[in-house]
């Protein structure tokens, strides 16, 4: 509660607003509902916009022209996706592992809307400002890759099995080098909490403040964090030439939709981390938009928008590499190079050799 | 040689996996039956039948003119080449004197089929190592072929316009306007191929030293076409054995001798700027005259063996014709280039990953209903 109640967030206010109508118990847990159903909103129709914007970008790099006959300009197209999704049967093996199959989807969709939480759409639009705000993120976006690991393991089918595989061993390599990589901002701003990290930033986004190591660093971070969401190219794990659709080949229906939506989701939570640490979260450039703060929402939207661009980018470009080169980059490229920037930014920071405007 | 002895105490199991007959990289119904050691592949063994049709049966009950529109239902994706075989077969067999303008015809509408096809390779090539874009460029192109043969022809896919004796009507008004368009704009388009796949780093690593077939093996294996060419085996038919207008035209049997996958990739790229030489050098100069020469309504082959083979898309396609003299063959076997190529897949799969089962298959183009006749 204390960190809670430090920070003026989004949580704090509609307690306060309720805490005039009701006892203090009550009040708090009230809260808590109303803040989660409304993050569960923002999940929703965050996932399905964003599987909109994909189908749209790749039509625009395919020479087609995508969806866009559901309502304008197809803006209601992946409602009726998801309207179909629902309500189809859902469908399984039969020899299944019954209760892990059935629990899989949940770990990949609560990992990815519990990262949400964190993050400081404006200065008062953050849920939950915690002191370890990138260790949780880190921590938290670890746990999807058990529901993967448990949708491929229990479904019974080898070719699942094997890109459950290929996602443990590449979510467990590439996340030393998210890690790694926030570390190294990390060291620039001396705090974990998002909060904090966006405060500093103030004097100039990290991205600027650390210079070179930053950018080495946010370039790391843009290629492991696509490796993280397994988006091309790095979809091993359902890489569907390979594959066929790799870890959710038995899944369907809604339980399929939550792997879906996480999927797009992750990506969103990946570049919303790099808006944050990077790029200034909700502050403005320059900060023309500083006397309106609601423009924040705008601000961080805009620059994570730009971000999930720059992914879809990848995917609808490059082809996808191959299970072990894909480790060869990690182990043998990404992480040395990440260990010795993080000892240049020490000597960055240590000789003051930042860029401060 | 010196031996050595593993002996570890780690176990790895290899197991036993169905790639297909309903997978998105066998192109179709062709099954492989993988042994496989965690990724590694140990033991591809193809199954084949699942889109028999018997072609090879039926051709001993049709006359010659019906033989021909079986053909295209072999490799969908070389019809036009595949008629002209068997209906150089007959010909030859009747030893009839085909017009100039038949046989400049008929290299035009190859050519542009072998292109048509090489698009189509390239875009699923793409897609089978991950880069789904390369799909819709290849089909734009192969788009406009289509519509030519569609012109032309009034088939978009089984497309049929030779018949023994010539072709079965002159080409469309419009057929060299739009072919000399169609040449302006793959002329600006193919070196995007390039831009977009051939010089990406992930792709080259993909490629470059997987799926290595030596010269040798190319030749006992029997692989034609690209495939062949890869590894530096020159077994261009066009070359070797010209037929049709291909003796008239000057162009380059593509060779490279690396005879990994991107040697195949980088000669099927060079095959379509060279087909594109042939059209261009053909496309002014089509003779005039007939497009046919008239034949008998029920044609009887002479007693004897006749074969004739050319150059499809993916290689050799030889036709041999047993006649007994009769309106219908008495043994008819196609030797098509993608059995003979589909019987290295292992040689050149094992040991590799899954990925890289993939992506040599894609350089071997396989067409599944040509294998399964």
């Amino acid at each position: 509660m204390s960190t809670m109640s430090i920070a003026l967030n989004i949580t704090t206010t509609i307690q306060d607003w309720l805490m005039n109508m009701m006892p203090e118990g009550v009040a708090n847990i009230l809260a808590m509902v109303i803040v989660a159903l409304l993050y569960l909103a923002i999940f929703a129709v965050a996932g399905l916009y964003l599987v909109l914007l994909e189908r749209r970008v790749a039509a625009w790099f395919q020479l087609r022209i995508g969806p866009n006959r559901v309502g304008f300009q197809g803006l209601l197209q992946t409602m009726a996706d998801a309207l179909k999704l629902v309500s189809k049967e859902l469908t399984g093996t039969e020899r299944a592992d019954k209760f892990l199959y059935n629990l899989a989807p949940y770990f990949v969709i609560i990992s990815s809307l519990m990262a949400l939480a964190v993050f400081p759409f404006t200065k008062e639009f953050q849920a939950f400002d915690i002191n370890i705000g990138i260790l949780f993120l880190i921590a938290i976006s670890s746990i999807g890759v058990i529901g993967i690991l448990l949708g491929g393991w229990s479904s019974n089918n080898k070719f699942a099995l094997i890109g459950a595989m290929r996602s443990g061993v590449q979510t467990i390599s590439y996340e030393l080098s998210i890690g790694l990589s926030l570390l190294t901002m990390v060291l620039l701003t001396g705090s974990l909490q998002l909060s904090e990290i966006v405060e500093v930033q103030k004097n100039g986004w990290l991205i600027l403040q650390g210079h070179i190591p930053a950018i080495i660093a946010f370039m790391i971070y843009m290629i492991a964090g696509t490796a993280e969401t397994n988006r091309a190219p790095f979809d091993m794990v359902e890489a569907e030439s390979e594959l066929g659709a790799g870890f959710h080949t038995e899944y369907s229906g809604m339980k399929f939709a939550y792997f879906f939506l996480a999927e797009f989701i992750n990506m969103f939570i990946i570049a919303a981390i790099a808006t944050t640490v990077f790029f200034g979260a909700w502050l403005s450039p320059f900060g023309i938009t500083e006397s309106i703060p609601w423009l924040g929402v705008f601000w961080f939207l805009g620059k994570t928008l730009i971000l999930v661009f720059l992914m879809m980018w990848f995917r609808w470009t490059f082809p996808r590499l191959r299970i072990d080169q894909l480790l060869t980059l990690e182990w043998k490229y990404l992480l040395p190079i990440n260990l010795v920037n993080i000892v240049i930014m020490a000597i960055i920071v240590w000789l003051n050799m930042t860029i401060q405007i | 040689m010196e031996t050595t002895t593993v002996d570890t105490n780690f176990k790895s199991e290899e197991y036993f996996i169905n790639m297909g007959p309903q997978h998105p990289a066998t192109h179709g119904v062709l099954r492989l039956l993988l042994t496989i050691d965690g990724e590694i592949i140990k033991r591809v063994e193809p199954d084949l039948g699942y889109i028999h049709r018997s072609i090879e049966k039926m051709c001993e009950r049709d006359s010659y003119q019906q033989i021909v529109h079986l053909t295209d239902r072999m490799d969908y994706l070389s019809s036009h080449i595949n008629n002209e075989a068997v209906c150089l077969a007959v010909e030859n067999a009747l030893e009839l004197e085909i017009p100039d303008r038949v046989q400049v015809i008929r290299t035009i509408i190859g050519e542009l089929t072998r292109i048509a096809s090489h698009t189509l390779w390239w875009g699923v090539m793409g897609m089978d190592v991950g880069a789904l874009t390369t799909y819709f460029y290849g089909f734009r192109d192969r788009e406009m072929i289509n519509d030519i043969f569609e012109e032309t022809c009034g088939a978009r896919l089984t497309m049929n316009y030779n018949i023994p004796g010539g072709l079965m009507f002159d080409i469309h008004p419009n057929f060299v306007n739009r072919v000399k368009e169609f040449i302006g704009h793959f002329k600006t388009k193919l070196p995007e191929y390039d831009t977009l796949l051939t010089g990406n780093v992930i792709f080259q690593k993909r490629m470059k030293g997987v799926g290595i077939l030596s010269k040798e093996d190319a030749i006992s294996f029997g692989a034609s076409g690209p495939i062949g060419r890869g590894s530096g085996y020159s077994c261009d038919v066009r070359k070797h054995h010209p037929y049709s207008a291909y003796d008239k035209v000057k162009f380059n049997e593509v060779l490279k001798t690396d005879g990994d996958s991107f040697a195949r990739y980088q000669v099927r790229i060079q095959e379509m700027w060279e087909s594109l030489s042939i059209v261009e050098q053909l496309i002014d100069n089509i003779p005039e005259g007939d497009h046919k020469v008239t034949t008998k309504v029920v044609i009887k082959l002479p007693k004897g063996e006749f074969y004739q083979k050319v150059e499809t898309a993916r290689g050799e396609l030889g036709v041999y014709i047993i006649s007994t003299g009769t309106k219908n063959p008495y043994r008819l076997k196609f030797r098509s280039p993608g059995f003979s190529n589909l019987s290295l897949l292992n040689h050149i799969a094992v040991g590799g990953k899954i990925g890289d089962l993939v992506a040599s298959m894609a350089t071997l183009d396989l067409v599944i209903p040509d294998i399964d006749r």
